[in-house]
């Protein structure tokens, strides 16, 4: 799924022209289900109650248990797991000894503040340009005068660790799956599962495997963040041209000769941008790891939201947001940067001057610990906690009208139909959808899927989730296709809006939750809400970019046969982005769906509860791995299905 | 660029002339030989880390110990006895399924006595809608007023808002049992709870939900407790047919059996101590209202009550 990000919409063409057969054999599908809906409602719905458990999720608790009794005993604990969490741990505390932690007897890290800003600095001057050097240079002292030095650094020391880890496994298995199709088609359900699994519903366990420390969060934030560079890696290997392989092996070269001297070159970029969302995702996991005592400004962001405090919870957001927008940059200026490199002299000046900076900061205090006569977090905590309250206190009686609309004319309409239906006729209608729509591979995947869905005992629930799921995915699209096509169409667009989706994809979602709770109280609009929050700016993204590779030329001839900005808008632009339109309701699904466990937390209950609950209490723990094996199962359907509906929009065009 | 480079060098240079080195002034650890480490689980929420705070306080200033302070979700604390990761749980709401996996059966954690805080749970209101109607708080009179509680999540009953999914609930069974025109809906969260709870006071809405004393917001909001059918021993033995209220819990402390068995001074501590509800909740006020640091409310609240705090620790 995350391969296709960069795809450009090549095959332009003519129009998403469902054919008109297939479009009304899924009305009438549709129908047919409206009408069978009102005869047999609340039949074979298969509910089960929040605290109910199947044999099933009992079973599950069992293996839990037997994990921890076995620990102290087993081999694989002793020379395998015990080995993992020592070399991880000690490889997290020396980069923390550097940046982050009183070490080597020290009381502060052996680089301090000015070393660490000038070492960015000097290292985005060399892997990209002066321009984004400075922002790298500014955003990290201004995490500085946020008063939040050394919770980044924590933070930062993580999520290097977690990053290079997943590199130096990810690499080489993309390399290895964009080579094999065999090896690719083995890993991506792997893929998939690593990164819709709610993460609540593994990191217990891993604290049993890797004990309570920075291993297991670093293990945890790895599980998530090692994908993007897998599936991008092979897809760069895969997209590399043919002719040119084709050339360098009929000249004789051996195929390490044509994997170092062509592929790897031609996917550079490819596997850059894949290091870049492998970068986004580890500070996505901040909070997260924080529940299992990760260190840094996921912590900060818990303990404030204990007491309400929305203030400092958005401040160390803010710096989570920071940093990430400065990793962004300089990777994507590194992957894009032309062949004008530094000039060597300037590179040694600037190179020594952050040698000096280091030294400074190791050996004096104020180089080392930043001041704080500097602090304007608390003022920042301030302005956002007041701003907080008035939107609260003046919107809140509007929004929650708002809501109570949006919810009886969408969701539970919706939602009565999903979860009323009985089992059977679901699956029905979505395996014939699934063939009329897609392919047969498609439809036995989701006959598979829901099949599964049925054993998990929670096909109420996931129903419930589904609507929810389907609703927040409408929105945003609509989203994603108004502000991609502004942003597509306008530069000026595009530079002001991308840092805000960039902040909205990188605040940790209950920073903006609890002002969400007030304006829109515990319920599954709220859920729906933040799920569209975190999941349009990547629609946004992708569409921008279908629109912005439409080709000028064609464009401007439209516009000279005199057609209006609607008309081409809607005549050209948006049909010739069509397989990056697929792309975002693909992407926006997946990253809608892991926002359920998100939205168990603000009043959406169903899977999303039942996961978060299954980490709260140990005796509910089996049923939340299957919730999250559930989310997993609509997650595997959804993408599926999309994708098989987008290849074969892609051949009708091409045909 | 290179002049950039070159006053940035001088700048850099003419700074680093001054200024005080690192290690001039070592700090210096204490030198409490005897205690050692003290791993503390902190769970999520303020009157634990009130407990934790004061405890933890005394473990450094007054018995040397290297405090190291582990934020930890229950469950995660509980196994952390085992992998020798957490020596002690310091406010633990019954919990009767830890109890028997880890100290029965498991037999890695025990119990160290009670904090001598009472917990209580049950359904509260706001306190507005206490005094415009006293007679909701009663359980008979709350079916007349559920179409006043309906909300756009609870389908055409009354919302009765369930929060965190730590606590156990036997919220569904009683309205069943006691024959309610409520249905339960899943918060999720106790930021969700405490949230709704605020804003129904400030903007005087209606709300029933579950919620639990003692807790910070009850110092700012009182809310008040509705009377379900009194507890008595056994009355919650089929989770099924519950129809009465929830019991009074005794929170206690837990500690892993090998913190118990070493008999450390940190264990004596954290086995004495013992204070009460006023207590608990002036200190966390302190830490999340007063926006006092953990340190500097247990420092406050050891100052004021040396009396308390003398009988915890070993006497000299």
């Amino acid at each position: 799924m995350m391969a296709a990000v960069i795809e450009q919409p090549a095959t332009g063409g003519f129009a998403f022209r469902l054919s008109r057969n297939r479009g009304r054999i899924v009305l009438g599908v549709l129908i047919a289900w409206l009408v069978l809906w009102l005869v047999t409602r609340g039949m074979g719905t298969l509910p089960l109650g929040p605290s109910q458990l199947t044999d099933l999720h009992r079973g599950l608790n069992h293996v839990n248990d037997s994990i921890g009794a076995n620990r102290d005993s087993s081999w694989i604990f002793l020379y395998f797991f015990n080995e993992i969490r020592l070399f991880v741990d000690q490889f997290v505390v020396f980069i923390q000894s550097l940046i982050a932690q009183p070490s080597y007897g020290r009381p502060v890290p052996v680089i301090g503040w000015l070393g660490v800003v000038a070492l960015v600095t000097f290292v985005s001057y060399a892997v990209a340009n002066i321009r984004v050097a400075l922002l790298a240079g500014v955003g990290f002292f201004f995490l500085g005068l946020q008063g939040l030095w050394r919770e980044s650094m924590d933070t930062l020391a993580l999520t290097l660790a977690a990053v290079i880890i997943s590199l130096v496994i990810g690499i080489p298995l993309g390399i290895w799956a964009g080579l094999s199709n065999r090896f690719n088609r083995l890993i991506t359900p792997v893929l998939d599962f690593m990164q819709i699994m709610p993460s609540f519903v593994y990191l217990a366990p891993l604290t049993l495997i890797f004990l309570i420390g920075p291993a297991s969060a670093t293990i945890a934030t790895l599980i998530f963040a090692a994908p993007p560079v897998i599936r991008l890696t092979a897809h760069g290997i895969r997209s590399a041209p043919h002719d040119t392989v084709e050339a360098s092996e009929s000249l004789g070269s051996t195929k390490v000769q044509t994997l170092t001297k062509v592929l790897l070159p031609a996917a550079k970029r490819t596997i850059v941008l894949g290091v870049n969302q492998t970068i986004m995702a580890a500070l996505a996991m901040v909070t997260i790891a924080a529940l299992i005592d990760a260190p840094g400004l996921g912590k900060t962001v818990v303990k404030a939201l204990q007491t309400l405090d929305v203030g400092t919870a958005f401040n160390a957001g803010l710096a989570i947001v920071v940093m990430a927008i400065v990793l962004d940059r300089v990777t994507t200026a590194a992957a894009t940067r032309g062949r004008r490199r530094p000039h060597r002299t300037v590179l040694l000046v600037v190179g020594a001057a952050t040698l000096f900076a280091i030294w400074l900061s190791y050996t004096y205090v104020w180089a080392a610990d930043f001041s704080d006569d500097l602090n304007i977090g608390p003022t920042i905590a301030q302005a956002t906690g007041d701003a907080t309250n008035w939107v609260q206190t003046t919107l809140s009686p509007v929004t929650n009208g708002i809501k109570d609309v949006f919810t009886s004319v969408l969701i539970d309409p919706l939602q009565a139909l999903l979860a009323e239906s009985p089992w059977w006729l679901i699956a029905a209608v979505v395996v014939v959808i699934s063939v009329v729509i897609g392919s047969v591979r498609a439809a036995i995947v989701s006959a598979v899927c829901l099949g599964l869905l049925v054993v998990s005992g929670l096909w109420q629930d996931s129903m419930t989730t589904l609507a929810s799921t389907l609703v927040a995915t409408v929105f945003t699209m609509i989203i994603g296709v108004v502000v991609g096509v502004w942003m597509g169409r306008s530069y000026h667009a595009d530079r002001i809006i991308r840092p805000v989706l960039d902040a909205a994809q990188t605040m940790p979602a209950f920073v903006y939750l609890v002002p969400f709770l007030a304006l829109f109280a515990a319920s599954r609009f709220t859920a729906i809400a933040a799920a569209v929050v975190y999941a349009a700016p990547v629609a946004v993204k992708i569409v921008a970019d279908g629109i912005h590779g439409v080709s000028g030329t064609t464009v401007e001839a439209a516009v000279s046969a005199g057609s209006s900005t609607w008309q081409t808008i809607t005549k050209v632009q948006l049909p010739m982005s069509v397989r990056a339109l697929t792309l975002a309701t693909n992407q926006g699904l997946i990253y809608v769906l892991s926002m359920v466990v998100v939205g168990g937390l603000v009043g959406a209950g169903a899977l999303g509860y039942d996961v978060v609950a299954g980490f709260s209490q140990g005796e509910l723990y089996g049923k939340g791995l299957a919730a999250g094996i559930a989310i997993v199962l609509l997650g595997v359907m959804l993408d599926r299905l999309t994708q098989a509906a987008a290849n074969r929009t892609g051949r009708g065009v091409a045909t | 660029m290179r002049i950039l480079g070159i006053t940035l060098v001088a700048a850099l240079a003419l700074a680093g002339c001054s200024g005080a080195k690192v290690g001039d002034s070592s700090g210096g650890g204490g030198s409490g030989a005897s205690c050692g480490t003290f791993n503390l689980a902190v769970n999520p929420w303020v009157g634990y880390e009130a407990n934790a705070a004061v405890i933890s306080y005394l473990a450094e200033k007054n018995l040397g110990c290297k405090v190291t302070k582990k934020d930890l979700k229950e469950e995660v604390s509980w196994q952390g006895f085992g992998t020798g990761e957490v020596d002690a749980v310091v406010e633990n709401w019954g919990h009767d399924d830890l109890r028997k996996k880890y100290i029965d059966d498991q037999k890695t954690g025990v119990a160290a006595g009670s904090t001598g805080v009472k917990g209580q749970i049950g359904w509260y209101v706001p306190p507005w809608l206490a005094a415009a109607h006293p007679d909701i708080l009663d359980w008979n009179n709350l079916n007349k007023y559920a179409d006043q509680f309906k909300t756009s999540e609870s389908g055409g009953q009354g919302q009765l808002l369930d929060g965190d999914p730590s606590f156990v609930t036997n919220d569904e069974a009683l309205i069943k049992n006691l024959k309610l025109n409520f249905k339960v809906v899943y918060g999720g969260s106790e930021t969700a709870l405490i949230q709704a709870f605020k804003q129904a006071e400030e903007q005087k809405k209606w709300l029933i939900g579950y919620f639990y004393s003692p807790q910070w917001l009850l110092s700012e909001v009182k809310l008040q407790k509705v009377k379900l059918p009194a507890y008595t021993a056994g009355c919650d033995a089929d989770p099924e047919k519950i129809a009465c209220d929830y019991p009074d819990y005794d929170l206690d402390k837990i500690v892993s059996k090998k913190f118990a068995d070493a008999g450390g001074p940190a264990y004596q501590l954290v086995k004495k101590f013992q204070w009460t509800n006023d207590d608990q909740n002036l200190v966390a006020r302190y830490i999340a209202e007063d926006k006092l640091s953990d340190e500097q409310a247990a420092k406050k609240w050891v100052d004021a009550n040396p009396d308390k705090v003398k009988s915890w620790l070993p006497t000299t």
